[in-house]
């Protein structure tokens, strides 16, 4: 039974699920069934719907009303709305004919005017909605109607005049009936136009500030953008997008009836919506509106051939508008809480028996209270120390959560000072030969701080896996790093699935989403160089130049990598079966190695490790906080070999003087403790310990950097 | 200044103070606009003082002042009803085809008030429960309704009233004391929802949740059901209006929900001073936003301006009274919801 669990939760992707619905464009499967859906209603209806002649006739008017829709898209992907499209379409419509037929006008000028009236009406729209803030839909509402009025007005006066005229322009013709490549003109314009705006909303920094402006309009006034401007400019290109759909109405049909575009705006409404544009901005795409277009003109259509009346069609599609409207805002409020239920995969892992820790049991884990001595560093002063780490003048320097780092003033670390801001939660730190402090910054991704205290970043980013479905490009959760002879950087993210205060989720799945990653300050390349880790932690180098030690938290054991020499590439477990989770792993002066312990198993968490169906529905149906938890609160400190073998380990078992140890340092005879949750530095005198060793000093020699 | 208008001001002592020094507040100078109007209308022109012109006039203008009363109500707690001229033409065009069919009128009336009734919940239930901003639903609801009432309902745009039901008739061409009938209606109609926006709980709780939903919903105000109860409202004042239509001309025209009345209705609330940020505003901004909109369009019809030119001017005056009103209120985005638009 447990062995079908495994290999269920080894070989079934359960996790893609959550991944794909966390994606945007996940989105586009319900529009995109709807398409197939109808299309295959219809087909099935009446064969004859898809002939040759009839797929032409349908791709021109598809070509119109998909530029319609792409602007009405635009519009609402900045959290506007444009009723006016109809009306102004009717115009360009209108406009068009005048200067081909009255005019005389050449084609590029005719062009040009229609599309300037429908930017000018779009102007007016985006003057009112944008500069003075009034509603976008009653605004339009009412544009709709002047505009409506305007062209009522031009048609009463020069009807008759266009229709008795003929234009002279085989390229007005070509633009209206012509092929090219087999295919209509304005079917072929309309892909271009699809397509520029997926490039400008998906690309461009216009498309950006249109998305910003939507998904949040004072967040984007915070973040310095003009979201007047932009909301203006989404209604200028709305209109001349409009304008045209419109011209090429025009030269396909060159009628003037007065009820061309009558009912356009909300068709166009219904099928952004309906293809996924929210309404109310910050969510939407050319793609979706393209979608959208085709099932609503396939639908209006067939309703059409079918020969339903006017009244109840538009009926239907009020219906219709309706539903997707209520989905739209139903999807959008609850969307996150579905997103909750089935992004959060927990998996299979198995421990092998916690080893004994019991006081007088003789194993080295034996519980003790060597840590109750400490003397503190800094208490009530400082936040989440989670690394420590001292330069060659003994200054003490760490992290915390504001995003800086701090450095305490040897020698009895009284006086401390803000050395310098980096951003996000610095964590991890380690001393290059050059004396740069390089940290790993949870949400940020891989600093470097100058000895003159100048930020630099080396790298946020890192190769993207070929079939991660979510975006593993970006580094999320940077932990800890050390630095090769040869100068590459070595660092841990820990996960890759959840963002720095979301670990407890990552804990809960237990499955490999951490990696280890190597930048390469000769060439500034990234790259990852071993996946599928269970929260890779601690990383330090191992002193044969050719490999180094890693802590898998959740996976209870210390690994060690070879990125050089004959073993390259391997990687081996040192330390297996720990009684807890390790986390930042750093040099001994007598040749081994510390590593300290964040927390300590449980039967009943291991025991639930086993069950990846209840861990599911802990997820799924209580609150975060009554989860099943790695304990936190206790910890401790250990000591072992280059082999593997664990000599002795230091506890504070009331927790009161250093309740979290992440981290720790041995630096002149004493070892300094950190801790992610502490407000304080611990140090703790070590007997024997060699008074005058420091790691930096070891590892990259003497002050000048001779080795 | 109104005193619901003063009520409903925001905390902010120095505003308050400018305003209620503010003699001249808009609903004021609306009803100086009106009066100028009539008295500048009665001089120049010709037609205008005709008896015939007046009880059109006066006519129009209960029938405006109705819808209106029913949009207040919507807009006051911050919505929008944009089905009411749909819904007018087609619950009358119900009660009418039943009753052609053999069913007593007053029985069909009934059942005309009745369907008002279920789409008003409907609706209501639409905004208040599936949270569709009220803009989307009264639309689409308004497309939905015609939609029925031209394919389902009656076969005919326009259907006429049998014949011998003059005390229906009454209600659209009757005077009392010799004041229209209609107006009475208008009349009675404006005091029972001013007794009510102004003087029950639930009238105080719609200003409440116009004011501010999401404090009203924390302080216990049962926001739902009266969102839907708004609809209903505003769906019993479109079917009176209705009558009074249905009444006066014997028959109902469904095509008036093609033409721009909504627009008009959406032109006396705005003007008279009920700002569509919601709970501000009152029965008597309706009555004298009414009396100026109703006169405008009865003198631009004397003075044969067209329809389309008329609905130009008209269209053009809602944007000016929109800017305006966007000027006089601005917009709260701490309360603005998303897909508010």
């Amino acid at each position: 039974m447990e062995a079908a669990t495994r290999l269920y939760y080894r070989y079934f992707p359960e996790k893609l699920l959550g991944e794909v619905l966390s994606k945007r464009w996940s989105d586009n499967f319900v529009p995109a069934f709807a398409v197939l859906l109808v299309i295959g209603f219809f087909l099935a209806r009446d064969p004859g719907f898809f002939s040759l002649a009839s797929l032409t006739e349908t791709s021109r008017q598809l070509a119109e009303f998909s530029i319609v829709v792409v602007a009405m898209g635009i519009v609402l992907l900045a959290g506007g709305l444009d009723l006016s499209v109809g009306s102004v379409f009717a115009l360009a419509n209108i406009t068009a004919l005048i200067c081909m037929n009255l005019l005389g006008w050449p084609v590029w000028a005719t062009a040009a005017a229609t599309l300037a009236v429908g930017a000018l009406c779009g102007a007016v729209n985006g003057f009112l909605i944008g500069y003075l803030r009034i509603r976008a839909f009653l605004t339009t509402l009412v544009t709709l109607i002047i505009i409506r009025s305007i062209v009522d007005i031009i048609l009463l006066r020069y009807a008759v005049a266009i229709s008795a005229v003929f234009p002279d322009s085989d390229f007005w013709f070509f633009l209206g009936e012509g092929n090219l490549l087999g295919l209509p003109v304005s079917f072929l314009v309309a892909i271009a136009v699809i397509v520029i705006w997926h490039v400008v909303l998906t690309r461009a920094r216009f498309g950006w500030h249109l998305t910003a402006v939507g998904g949040g309009r004072r967040s984007a006034y915070n973040a310095g953008l003009n979201v007047k401007r932009t909301v203006f400019l989404t209604y200028v290109w709305s209109g001349a997008l409009a304008a045209g759909a419109g011209l090429f109405f025009a030269a396909r049909l060159g009628s003037a009836g007065s009820d061309t575009g009558v009912g356009l705006e909300i068709a166009a409404l219904t099928a952004a919506v309906l293809g996924g544009n929210s309404l109310g901005g910050g969510r939407g795409s050319v793609a979706k509106s393209v979608l959208g277009a085709i099932v609503v003109l396939i639908l209006t259509d067939s309703m059409v051939r079918i020969g339903i009346s006017g009244g109840i069609s538009s009926a239907i599609l009020g219906g219709v508008l309706l539903l997707v409207v209520a989905i739209d805002v139903r999807w959008l409020k609850n969307r996150h809480k579905i997103l909750n239920k089935v992004y959060v995969s927990p998996s299979y892992f198995k421990l092998p028996d916690m080893p004994e820790t019991d006081a007088g049991s003789g194993s080295p884990y034996a519980l003790n209270d060597r840590l109750r001595s400490v003397s503190l560093i800094g208490q009530g002063e400082i936040e989440g120390p989670e690394d420590v780490i001292f330069d060659r003048a003994d200054n003490l320097y760490c992290p915390n959560r504001h995003g800086d780092i701090v450095r305490f003033f040897g020698p009895d670390y009284k006086k401390w000072e803000i050395f310098a801001h980096i951003g996000g939660h610095p964590l991890g730190m380690a001393f290059d030969r050059d004396d740069n402090l390089n940290v790993c910054v949870g949400g940020m991704g891989l600093y470097r701080i100058t000895p003159d205290r100048k930020v630099e970043k080396l790298t946020d980013e890192t190769n993207r896996s070929f079939l991660s479905v979510i975006d593993d490009s970006r580094l999320k959760l940077a932990d800890d790093l050390d630095i090769a002879p040869d100068g590459r950087i070595f660092f841990s993210e820990a996960t890759i699935r959840y963002d720095m205060h979301d670990w407890a989720y990552d804990a809960l799945e237990s499955r490999g989403n951490g990696r280890l990653i190597c930048y390469d300050p000769r060439d500034g390349a990234t790259r990852t160089v071993l996946r599928n880790l269970q929260f890779p932690n601690g990383v330090c180098m191992a002193g044969d130049g050719e490999s180094f030690l890693f802590a898998e938290t959740w996976g209870c054991r210390i690994n060690r990598y070879w990125f050089e020499g004959q073993k390259k590439g391997r990687c081996e477990t040192v330390v297996p079966n720990l009684p807890g989770y390790p986390d930042n792993i750093n040099r001994a002066s007598d040749g081994n190695f510390w590593v300290a312990l964040v927390g300590m198993r449980s039967p009943a968490l291991d025991l639930a490790l086993r069950k990846p169906g209840l861990r599911k529905r802990m997820a799924t149906r209580i609150a975060k906080d009554e989860w099943l938890f790695p304990n936190i609160n206790t910890g401790c400190v250990l000591k072992f070999t280059p082999q593997g073998k664990v000599l002795e380990s230091m506890w504070d078992l009331g927790g009161v003087n250093h309740p979290m140890v992440t981290s720790m340092r041995e630096h002149k005879g004493y070892l300094y403790l950190g801790g992610l949750y502490n407000d304080r530095i611990g140090r703790l005198a070590l007997d024997g310990a060699d008074p005058d060793w420091t790691s930096q000093d070891f590892y990259w020699g003497g002050k000048n950097g001779s080795r | 200044m109104s005193d619901t208008t003063a009520d409903k001001l925001p905390p902010n002592g120095a505003e308050q103070k400018s305003r209620k020094s503010f003699v001249f507040t808009q609903e004021l100078i609306v009803a100086i606009a009106a009066a100028v109007l009539f008295v500048f209308f009665s001089l120049t022109l010709d037609n205008f003082l005709l008896p015939g012109n007046l009880v059109t006039l006066v006519r129009n203008v209960a029938v405006l002042g109705l819808l209106s009363l029913g949009m207040a109500v919507v807009v006051i707690g911050r919505g929008v009803d944009l089905s009411l001229v749909a819904v007018m033409a087609v619950s009358l065009t119900v009660a009418i085809v039943l009753a052609n069919e053999g069913m007593g009128f007053a029985e069909a009336l009934l059942v005309g008030l009745g369907f008002v009734v279920l789409v008003a919940v409907v609706l209501g239930f639409l905004v208040a429960y599936v949270e569709i901003p009220s803009i989307f639903a009264t639309l689409a609801v308004a497309s939905i309704v015609y939609g029925l009432g031209r394919g389902v309902i009656a076969d005919l745009d326009v259907n006429n009233i049998p014949n011998g039901l003059d005390w229906f008739l009454f209600l659209g061409r009757g005077a009392i004391f010799g004041i229209p009938v209609s107006i009475w209606i208008f009349a009675l109609t404006a005091l029972v929802l001013y007794l009510f926006l102004r003087w029950t709980g639930i009238g105080r709780f719609i200003y409440a949740l116009g004011d501010n939903l999401q404090t009203a919903r924390i302080t216990g105000i049962p926001v739902r059901p009266i969102i839907v109860l708004q609809y209903v409202i505003s769906g019993v004042m479109a079917f009176l209006a209705g009558a009074v239509t249905a009444a006066s001309v014997a028959s109902m025209n469904m095509r008036i929900v093609n033409s721009t009345v909504i627009y008009d209705v959406l032109l006396v609330v705005v003007l008279g001073g009920i700002g569509l940020t919601g709970g501000r505003g009152g029965v008597r901004n309706v009555v004298v936003g009414t009396a100026l909109i109703g006169l405008l369009l009865n003198a631009m019809t004397i003075m044969d301006i067209s329809y389309t030119v008329q609905n130009l001017i008209k269209s053009a005056v809602l944007l000016l009274a929109l800017v305006v009103d966007a000027l006089l209120n601005p917009r709260d985005e701490q309360t603005a919801q998303q897909g508010d638009i």
